[in-house]
């Protein structure tokens, strides 16, 4: 933050005499009360915010805390015992594999949908839209009552398989409309082109439209994995006691008030966070979160 | 018929089966109540209790103040952070840590941090602000923080991004004919950016709306934060009647999408032709 409270408050130069906000060129400190007022929100929201995740970080490496600033001394026993009484390796474990199968099975499902929906038109496009608009637009309860439903009528509840199939619901949507807008940028020319010169239908998928397409498959599949981990209705309504997530774990822990020690609570959500942060980390280095929806040229350096 | 179509085919049968025949099937099991009764009596049972009813305008009162509020904190703070400058990338990823939290270091922090004898009260208390510690955990606000912590990020994210999808030689246009400022924003930008602000405020508005979790760990959830989807879950998995629950859940998802309806119809109403941003 402090990197750029001083450029932040670099303004457009003035409006009229010639083009402001020319490319490039190092904009004139102008900040306005209103800047100031709307920095100043910004810190206090990030001053509570640091009181929020700091008072949780301390309280995992503290001993006894109760009426004072701090606590009575510092210790790393939580962390292991998080991971001890938790069976967190294989909490850990189910996690991933159920993120990774529903990253992949959603890229699968959704990309070649994306791909018809950003280049054709055909009858009932617009119907076919709203109907993968939708598990987007609900809320995860609401779908996830009948589905868990219809998930344990089925013998996929309380199984991995379950937890995949029903966070699918969201992820597979999600591809689609991350992904349309990228394809909608890959020139229908150069496919053209490579048809006209003989290549297949396979051909100018694999070797045209994959490579130019990377970039958005990327983003859409790091999404889906950063909110399949976070997912917590959904994993909830169809987990059994061997396949669930962390988030799940960590609330089932934190509600059943009393039994665990509150800092062992602590720690296990320091590691759930460390652990979105890393993927988080990973993900802004191949999106940028500013591009999501609407595409635009970064202007030049 | 392009051969091409096909690829359309998966999506459409796994939306199908997966999202379509559970609704199907929640809302006809909705009609068949466990205990007998008419068709409706399920709906019956839930209008004629304040209890349940209630939960409807609880829900409400929290996911759409804490939506809003996140939509309208996110413009002046995007349209301040346009444009490059030194530390953007910094900026935006610490804006976006929040998402990482989860619900429960959330939980956890709000109440350590804004318990009784947590930092808040501490520096209230301390510089004379307050005399006795302010409740602002296990009751509405406890939430209410949960979701603005959690949203705003998000809110945040989505009006940057549709921000710099506005051509930026739009405004200079406009200035080069002589509009100040405030004009350039109401005139140009605002009715530019009026459809990116209903789409952030409905997802927004979902995330708010079937908040579950931190209802129960930061709220009170059995008064003034017992929302709807916590009554669907309670009717689900406490009592074990999937009808009720599947008619609580369709109930839940119709008073969303009448305030998803009235944003959408509001913003066909706006300008929606591209932004000229395409790059």
């Amino acid at each position: 933050m402090s990197a750029n409270t001083s450029s932040a408050a670099v303004r457009t130069g003035r409006p009229a005499g010639g083009p402001p906000a020319a490319t490039g060129v190092r904009r004139v400190l102008r900040a306005t009360p209103t800047a100031w007022v709307i920095w100043a929100v910004v810190l206090f929201f990030f001053v509570n915010l640091a009181g929020v995740v700091g008072s949780v970080l301390v309280s995992s490496f503290g001993r006894r805390w109760f009426d004072t600033w701090l606590p009575t001394g510092f210790t790393t026993q939580w962390y292991g015992e998080a991971w001890h009484e938790f069976g967190l390796l294989h909490v850990i474990t189910v996690t991933l594999i159920a993120s990774a199968l529903v990253v992949v099975l959603s890229v699968l499902v959704g990309a070649p949908a994306a791909y018809v929906l950003a280049r054709q038109n055909f009858p009932g496009k617009r119907l076919v839209y709203l109907t993968f608009l939708l598990p987007i637009l609900m809320p995860p309860i609401t779908y996830g009552i009948p589905l868990a439903t219809v998930l344990y009528k089925f013998g996929f509840a309380g199984h991995l398989s379950g937890v995949v199939l029903a966070n699918l619901v969201p992820s597979v949507p999600f591809v689609i409309l991350t992904m349309t807008p990228f394809i909608e940028q890959v020139d229908p020319r150069i496919e053209s082109a490579a048809r006209m010169l003989g290549a297949g239908t396979r051909a100018v998928f694999l070797k045209i439209l994959a490579p130019l397409l990377v970039p958005g498959l990327l983003a859409s599949a790091i999404l889906v994995l950063v909110r399949t981990v976070g997912m917590f209705e959904l994993t909830f309504l169809t987990a059994g006691p061997d396949s669930q997530t962390l988030v799940v774990a960590l609330y089932y822990s934190m509600s059943a008030a009393g039994i665990r020690a509150q800092q062992s609570v602590d720690a296990m959500a320091v590691i759930y966070t460390s652990m979105m942060l890393v993927l988080l980390v990973v993900a802004l280095r191949f999106v940028n979160p500013t591009q999501l929806v609407a595409r635009v040229k970064e202007e030049p350096e | 018929m392009d051969r091409r179509l096909w690829l359309l085919l998966p999506a459409t049968v796994f939306v199908l089966v997966l999202f379509i025949y559970p609704f199907v099937y929640g809302l006809s099991l909705s009609f068949q109540p466990m205990n007998g009764g008419g068709v409706f009596a399920n709906y019956q049972k839930f209008f004629s209790d304040a209890y349940q009813r209630d939960t409807i305008v609880t829900t409400l009162r929290i996911a759409l103040p804490a939506a809003l509020l996140n939509v309208l904190a996110a413009v002046p703070i995007a349209f301040r952070m346009r444009g490059r400058f030194r530390g953007k990338r910094l900026m935006t990823t610490v804006l976006v840590i929040p998402i990482t939290l989860g619900t429960v270091l959330t939980a956890q922090g709000l109440l350590n941090f804004l318990g009784p004898t947590g930092w808040f009260n501490r520096v209230l208390m301390g510089i004379g602000l307050a005399d006795d510690p302010i409740r602002l955990t296990n009751n509405y606000w406890g939430v209410f923080f949960s979701l603005i912590i959690t949203g705003f990020p998000f809110a945040f994210l989505l009006v940057l991004s549709y921000l710099s999808g506005i051509d930026p030689t739009l405004e200079r246009a406009a200035a080069t004919l002589g509009a100040s400022r405030s004009q350039r924003f109401r005139r140009i930008t605002l009715p530019l950016l009026a459809p990116g602000l209903a789409t952030t405020f409905l997802l927004t508005f979902v995330l708010a709306f079937s908040v579950f979790p931190s209802a129960v760990l930061v709220g009170n959830p059995a008064g003034s934060t017992r929302v709807i989807s916590l009554a669907a879950y309670q009717a689900a998995y406490e009592q074990y009647d999937y009808a009720y629950a599947s008619a609580i859940a369709m109930i839940m998802g119709a008073v969303e999408l009448v305030v998803v309806a009235v944003v959408l119809v509001w913003r066909s109403r706006l300008y929606t032709g591209s932004t000229g941003g395409k790059g």
